[in-house]
């Protein structure tokens, strides 16, 4: 066994280590860890591919980036995002999930059985020699601007538009559904709640008495 | 056994696949059901990444694992977006609860 059939090996067992990990973690923390490690396997196994700079893509935006935006959001929701979910139909669909990957294991570890089967080693496609500058950023970066430059430009307009599109639909809606006060009278200026969220509470110094039936007239 | 052919990378590549199609459909929680989504595109980028080994004439899987790459980005960032609303709407993150559109 080679160099190469080792990190082969020891990339391939990351990869599907965290994936399982990922996808069956109760703490989703644990599962942001276990897609990391299948990001940083997958990387490995870029670079065996000869794709040097989709390695280092790989590792600045799914590593860097893309993970880190899920802890990021797992952190902002603290607890609430691990609240295990008590429904009764986990037990059917986690049998129904298990035997579906069981049945397309199968039938992949059969499909790449079916391709060793006869002639041993010899029905495998080996990889030959590919030329020195394969995968480089030089080369990579010539095919991208001259038959992929428009897809390259589609591509940064719709980075730009989901950027917009994500700050848009997080943004917090405060601000348009706070209520405007209409001052049509001076005695307005007084009457009622001083904000919106106290309008169903009552003033604790105020004898229990709520604020709203000041201004209700 | 471990040796380095392109039907060990598709595969390896079908496996990763399947675990996060697994995911997203047994997973209630839609935070892992994105991360889910997330293994699926780079299942895909593996396989494009190995054939393109095998095919070294030219670079198109390498040009088109980059623009997977890039998509996935932008769904991360909106699919986040998304979650964040969702939260602030329902106080959850479980999809069992999205049932506004349940007729």
């Amino acid at each position: 066994m080679s160099a190469g059939d080792l990190l082969f090996g020891l990339c391939a067992v990351a990869c599907l280590a965290g994936a399982i990990t990922t996808v069956s973690a109760q703490n989703p923390i644990r599962g942001a860890m276990g897609l990391l490690t299948t990001i940083i396997g997958i990387a490995g196994l870029f670079l065996k591919l000869r794709a040097e700079f989709l390695t280092a893509i790989q590792l600045i935006v799914y590593a860097g980036a893309v993970v880190v935006l899920f802890v990021f959001v797992l952190m902002l929701l603290g607890a609430d995002a691990r609240a295990p979910a008590r429904s009764g139909r986990s037990g059917p669909s986690r049998a129904i999930g298990g035997g579906l990957f069981a049945v397309m294991s199968l039938l992949a570890l059969i499909s790449a059985g079916g391709a060793t089967g006869e002639g041993g080693q010899s029905g495998l496609t080996r990889f030959r020699a590919v030329s020195a500058g394969h995968g480089s950023v030089e080369a990579v970066g010539t095919e991208l601007f001259s038959k992929g430059i428009f897809a390259f430009e589609l591509a940064s307009a719709l980075l730009i538009v989901a950027v917009i599109g994500a700050i848009a639909v997080a943004r917090s809606r405060q601000g348009s559904v706070r209520a405007k006060k209409v001052i049509r009278s001076p005695r307005d200026l007084f009457a009622g709640p001083v904000h919106p969220r106290d309008a169903g509470r009552p003033l604790a110094s105020d004898g229990g008495r709520p604020l709203r039936s000041e201004g209700a007239e | 056994m471990l040796s380095d052919t392109l039907e060990h990378y598709v595969l390896l590549s079908a496996l990763i696949f399947t675990i996060g199609g697994v995911g997203f459909l047994v997973r209630r929680n839609v935070l892992v059901q994105l991360m889910s989504i997330e293994l699926m595109l780079n299942s895909v980028n593996l396989l494009l990444v190995a054939f393109n080994r095998v095919h070294g004439e030219t670079m198109s899987g390498q040009v088109f694992a980059f623009f997977i790459i890039a998509v996935a980005a932008a769904e991360v960032a909106v699919g986040l977006a998304i979650i964040l609303s969702y939260y602030r709407l329902k106080s959850t993150v479980y999809t069992d609860e999205a049932d506004l559109m349940r007729h």
